[in-house]
Parts: structure tokens; C-alpha cells; sequence
């Protein structure tokens, strides 16, 4: 089964025993002026299963990176329900929104978006710092497991002005691990680097899904680094075309 | 995540050193006149000796008489025979001790004029007051009252005269009549009004000491209550014997007010002056006052701050909008602005109490009261503190509200988009 197969069949292609992690019903997403009404998604179902490592595609606003914040429980839809692990999450109010994003959900974004104040093992440790009733040791311990599953346990004391791009977007990706959350959402994680380091990114992504297992959704640009994933989901003018 | 919020305040404070510059100069210097104010009003009403009970005295400065059809008024202070024949009648006060304002007097010493500032007192103000004694002893009653010629005097009119402080039993002639020296203590600030003087003599020996009906005199009174709480018994029994006091001269006088006040409230009834019946929730109004002012001295930093604050949130929406991805809720975010904010305050603060030692220094050096030192005690230091930690509050709850309430898909866009 080729990937552009998948591609036009987004959900009949879950394994058997797939479990959902994450279930978008419906949703819509309205932006809303005094003069314009912008639909930036609509009637958007997609389920995404445990162990999958999904691609969006689709061109420049088209609704893409919508869609993560609404997956990453950032923004809240004008319409439908967002489940996680089977629940909605609709009257979740901003402090459970917020615990359920710690232990759920890692990001990983295009521009890194690290604390350049923090050294990296800091920056990796942030995700913890919200986690109640766990201690300093312990979420150095976690950083530091995590900088090394991404290659970087020379650099902790760095900080991220002194990095590259791709040392940086690794950096990012310990950080989103760093917590064990059950799904990583990241938004063009390559869209900053030039296509070696692109490559060692997505090299990184897959060898995580692959071998720890972690869920990812990624939205790119890049076919090519789209077909290295098990589905491409396709977006045009807010709809899920494929 | 204390650590954690120190750190980012602290690199924060070295991002931008000209407006941590500016920040930290406004809370410092507003601190340092504050706390400078409040070290000289400690100075002057707290419990220092010799007034180290001054919690629980009481103070009489002043019976005014309201003249009757229009004629204004009149302030003096009390007479002995109001003294005697009311006050010291009263039973709620432990002691009633008097005294008078300094008044100038000259000592010759072999090669110089000494001029001196006299009060007249009896036995009790000793007893009140706690003077440290070099050495000797306050005056017995029965010298008192036998108007004996027998003195306490300071340490620096002991230096002076006699070259040494060790004079007791010594002879010190103050406007050509001479004195036993009884008592030497430490100079006492001119600050401290009601203890203030070089020289101590029994109020025997007063010019002013001489006993008819009238009310009025030269003596301040300093009621002692039995305890702190007992103070207002104290102002209250004082207040129902005045209204007991027959008015002298009908014809002239319409009425008769006088107060027995704390410290405080007695120099805030100086100050807001001729009230016909001054009363005390008039005075706590003046309080409020007081302390609105000092709070809108206070919020001209507090606002730059403010503003300060506000433009560095957008500075950092980016770290915002990340720390709300990776499960910051909103109330985590204001702790940690408050955080940073209280940070900086409690430099300023830090700061504010260095220059106001500076200050302190230099006026002390240019020693414009007598015998005073000012200086930052453990009560200014710790309302020094107090008031850097409402600093920090003042100045950091608008803007970390504002910093939780980013959307946090604006703010990692780099946007101040609020929710």
C-alpha cells in the first residue's frame, strides 16, 4: 500500500487494533471580524490513532496549522468536539486544558521557539516545571534522558544562541519529549533548516515513532518528507481534501 | 520552579540593562525618600529612650480656651494648679509627670558663654521617662518639693562645663544660680520634644511655678497609662474630667478644650490646628490622608513600571505562548511574573535602603537637630521591606494578568492578541 493510497483514504487506513488518541468531530474554526467572516476550517473529522505518524499537507492557509492549535488544545473550535483518549474536552477550562496538554502533547515548532534565557537543559526541563509534585532531580534526570535520546547530552549547558538550526530543532524535540507525552504535533519542524539538517529532523521523528512509539502529527510542506510517513492527510481552503 | 522563575528574572533584568536602569532608579529613589521620612519620624515618635514606654503615655500640650462672642481663641499650655487639682486627681494614669519646653538659658564657664536649652520637670516625668544615666541619679521628690537647687544635665553640657562626664555632685552655675549636678545622662534628640534638654531642674524652682485658679501655665503633661491597651481609659477618663472643669471667667470664655493623645495623634491635632472639638475619627481621615499621599508618591513608579512591564510582555509573547504549550495555566504564569516583578522590587528595595543610609549619613553629618542621629532601625528596615513588596505587587498584577490572558497561538505567532 503506497502512501499516496493512504493518502485518499485517511482513516480506512488505521491498523486493526487501532487505538485513538486523538478525535476531531466536525470541527469548524470561524475567524470573525466586524467586517469579514473567515472560515479557516470546516466540517474537519479526523482521528488519529496511537503509534501513527501522520502528515498535513496543503498549501499556504489553508487551515493547517489551525488544525494542530486545535489538536494541540491551543485554540478552541467555533464548532465540533475534540476528544482525547475518548474524551471531549469541549468545557475543560484553561487550568485542566492546560494539565491535559503537559502529559499529553509535545510541540515541536517551525522557528524552535526555545527560551534563549535557558540554558538547554532548561529550556528541555519547561514541560516539567508544570507537572505537580515532581522534583528538581527528577526533571533533570528526564531532561537529560531526553537530550540524549536526540544527541545532544554534550550541550546541556549551551544555550541556544550558541546552537545551529538543527541542533536547536533537536533541542525543541527533547523538549517535546521530555514530559512522555502520547503524541507530538509539529508544525513544519524543518521549515527553518536546509535539507541535510531537514533530513536528520525527520530522520529523528521517524526513528521515534518507529522505536519509541510516540504518535506524531507533522505538518510540511515537503512531499518527500511527507511519503516517509505512514499518512498524508491533505488540506484545501479549510477542507480535508484526501 | 522557584529556581526556574529567578533565573529568567534575573536574565531579564540584564536584557535590557537602561530600562532595569530605569525601573530600578524609580523604585529606589521613591524608597529612599519614603524610607528616610519614616527613619526621622521614628526618630521622633518611636519608642526610643528616653520615651521607650512611649506606648503607653499619653501627652498634654495644649488647653485651649474658646472666648466667647467670636472673639477667637486661646492656646496655652496647663497651669500647676490644673495639674494638681485635676490631673493628678485622675485614676486611670499610673503616673502624671510634667515638664516645660525648653527654655534658653546660659552657663559661664571659665572662657566661654554656654547656652542651653532648661526644662523644668517634678519627680514622676523621671520615673516615666528612661533616661540613660552616666552616672547619679532624677531628682526625689522631696528635693522637688523643697526646691532644692539640684540638676541633671547631658553629656555634652557635662563635656562642656566640666570637660569630663563623670560630675556628679559637681556645681554648675546656669544663669548666675547654681546647681548640684544630681544626674548626667546621654543626650537626648531636640526631636524628641517632650524629653528634649540640656539641662533638668526641679519645677519648684520655675519663675512660672507659682499656684492660683487659672488653667493655664507652662507645663507639659505626660500621662502614663498602666499598659498599652489601657491608653484610651486614660484619654477618656482625661476627656470626662474637662467636661467636670468649671470654665474660669464666663463672661470671656465660652469653653474649654483640651485632649490627653498618644504621641501621634497629638502632633496630628497640632497640626490640623483650632478645631473647635477635634475628634478622632477626624484624626484617623488625616491618616488616611497621609497614607494616600505616600501611596500616590509611590504609584508615579509603580505606574512606569507598569508600562515597562506591559511593553517587555510583548517582548516575550513567544516564551508565553510556549510555557502555555507545554501546560503553563494561566495562574502559573502570573506567579511567575509576580515572581520577576517582586524580584526587581526587592532590589530597588535593596538599593532604596542603601541610599537612604547615604542619605541618613549626610544628614546626620549636617546635624540640623541636636544631638540627633537618624537611622534606619529594624522597624524601617522592615517597613522598608513591606513597602518594596507592595511595590512589586502594585507593579507587577496588571501586567502578569495581562501576560496570562495571551492567546497562546497569537502569542507564539508574536502577536498580543488577548483571549
Amino acid at each position: 500500500m503506497s502512501p499516496e493510497t493512504d493518502l485518499r483514504q485517511p482513516d480506512a487506513a488505521a491498523p486493526d487494533r487501532a487505538v485513538p488518541v486523538l478525535r476531531l468531530r466536525d470541527i469548524e474554526k470561524v475567524y470573525q471580524t466586524k467586517t469579514i467572516e473567515t472560515v479557516a476550517l470546516n466540517q474537519v473529522n479526523l482521528t488519529v490513532n496511537r503509534g501513527e505518524f501522520v502528515s498535513i499537507m496543503g498549501p499556504s492557509g489553508c487551515g493547517k496549522s489551525t488544525l494542530l492549535s486545535l489538536m494541540g488544545l491551543l485554540d478552541e473550535p467555533t464548532g465540533g468536539v475534540i476528544e482525547v483518549d475518548g474524551r471531549a474536552v469541549t468545557s475543560y477550562s484553561d487550568k485542566e486544558l492546560a494539565g491535559l496538554r503537559n502529559l499529553k502533547i509535545g510541540f515541536v515548532f517551525q522557528s524552535y521557539h526555545l527560551i534563549n534565557d535557558l540554558s538547554v537543559v532548561d529550556n528541555v526541563e519547561l514541560p516539567l516545571l508544570y507537572r505537580p509534585g515532581m522534583g528538581g532531580k527528577e526533571r533533570r534526570q528526564r531532561a537529560l534522558a531526553a537530550l540524549d535520546k536526540v544527541g545532544l547530552n554534550a550541550r546541556t549547558g549551551h544555550f541556544p544562541a550558541q546552537l545551529s538550526g538543527g541542533q536547536r530543532q533537536r533541542v525543541a524535540i527533547a523538549r517535546a519529549l521530555a514530559g512522555g507525552p502520547e503524541i507530538i504535533l509539529a508544525d513544519e519542524p524543518t521549515g527553518n533548516l536546509d535539507s541535510v539538517m531537514g533530513e536528520e529532523i525527520i530522520d529523528l521523528l521517524l526513528e521515534l515513532n518507529r522505536e519509541q512509539g510516540v504518535t506524531i502529527v507533522m505538518v510540511t510542506h515537503d512531499l518527500q518528507q511527507a511519503m516517509k510517513t505512514q499518512r498524508v492527510i491533505r488540506f484545501f481552503d479549510g477542507s480535508q481534501v484526501g | 520552579m522557584l529556581l526556574s522563575y529567578l533565573k529568567i528574572a534575573w536574565k531579564v533584568l540584564m536584557r535590557r540593562k537602561f530600562f532595569t536602569f530605569i525601573s530600578l532608579f524609580g523604585v529606589s529613589f521613591t524608597l529612599m525618600i519614603l524610607l528616610v521620612v519614616m527613619a526621622m519620624f521614628d526618630h521622633a515618635v518611636g519608642p526610643n529612650a528616653p520615651m521607650k514606654r512611649v506606648d503607653r503615655m499619653l501627652f498634654v500640650n495644649t488647653i485651649r480656651h474658646q472666648m466667647a462672642d467670636g472673639h477667637g481663641w486661646m492656646s496655652n499650655l496647663a497651669s500647676i494648679h490644673f495639674v494638681d487639682d485635676y490631673v493628678r486627681k485622675m485614676k486611670t494614669p499610673e503616673k502624671v509627670g510634667i515638664t516645660t519646653a525648653s527654655a534658653n538659658a546660659t552657663a559661664f564657664t571659665q572662657s566661654k558663654l554656654l547656652p542651653l536649652d532648661m526644662a523644668y520637670t517634678d519627680g514622676s516625668f523621671w520615673q516615666i521617662m528612661d533616661y540613660d544615666f552616666l552616672g547619679g541619679r532624677a531628682f526625689t521628690a522631696d528635693e522637688v518639693a523643697q526646691a532644692q537647687h539640684v540638676c541633671i544635665i547631658n553629656e555634652a553640657t557635662a563635656r562642656a562645663y566640666f570637660g569630663r562626664p563623670d560630675v556628679v555632685g559637681q556645681t554648675i552655675e546656669i544663669d548666675l544660680k547654681r546647681y548640684r549636678v544630681a544626674g548626667v545622662v546621654r543626650n537626648v534628640s531636640a526631636a524628641q520634644v517632650y524629653a528634649y534638654a540640656d539641662v533638668w531642674v526641679p519645677y519648684t524652682l520655675s519663675p512660672q511655678y507659682f499656684k492660683d485658679d487659672r488653667l493655664e501655665g507652662d507645663f507639659l503633661l505626660v500621662l502614663l497609662a498602666p499598659s498599652a491597651a489601657a491608653v484610651p481609659a486614660v484619654s477618656e477618663e482625661y476627656q470626662q474630667m474637662m467636661k467636670r472643669i468649671p470654665i474660669p471667667r464666663p463672661k470671656e470664655v465660652k469653653a474649654i478644650y483640651s485632649y490627653a493623645d498618644p504621641i501621634v495623634p497629638g502632633v496630628t491635632r497640632g497640626i490640623l490646628g483650632n478645631e473647635p472639638s477635634l475628634q478622632n475619627d477626624q484624626i484617623t481621615k488625616f491618616y488616611v490622608l497621609v497614607g494616600g499621599l505616600a501611596l500616590l508618591f509611590m504609584l508615579l513608579p509603580v505606574l512606569n513600571l507598569v508600562n515597562l512591564n506591559v511593553t517587555r510582555i510583548l517582548e516575550r509573547s513567544g516564551e508565553i505562548g510556549v510555557r502555555k504549550a507545554f501546560g503553563a495555566a494561566s495562574i502559573d504564569l502570573v506567579g511567575q511574573f509576580l515572581v520577576e516583578n517582586l524580584v526587581l522590587a526587592l532590589v530597588g528595595g535593596l538599593l532604596g535602603l542603601g541610599l537612604a543610609a547615604g542619605a541618613l549619613a549626610l544628614v546626620n553629618e549636617a546635624h540640623p537637630v541636636a544631638y540627633a542621629h537618624f537611622a534606619l532601625s529594624w522597624s524601617v528596615f522592615g517597613w522598608g521591606m513591606v513597602l518594596t513588596l507592595l511595590f512589586g505587587l502594585m507593579s507587577g498584577v496588571y501586567p502578569a494578568w495581562k501576560m496570562s490572558r495571551l492567546n497562546p497561538v497569537a502569542a507564539l505567532r508574536g502577536g498580543g492578541e488577548q483571549k
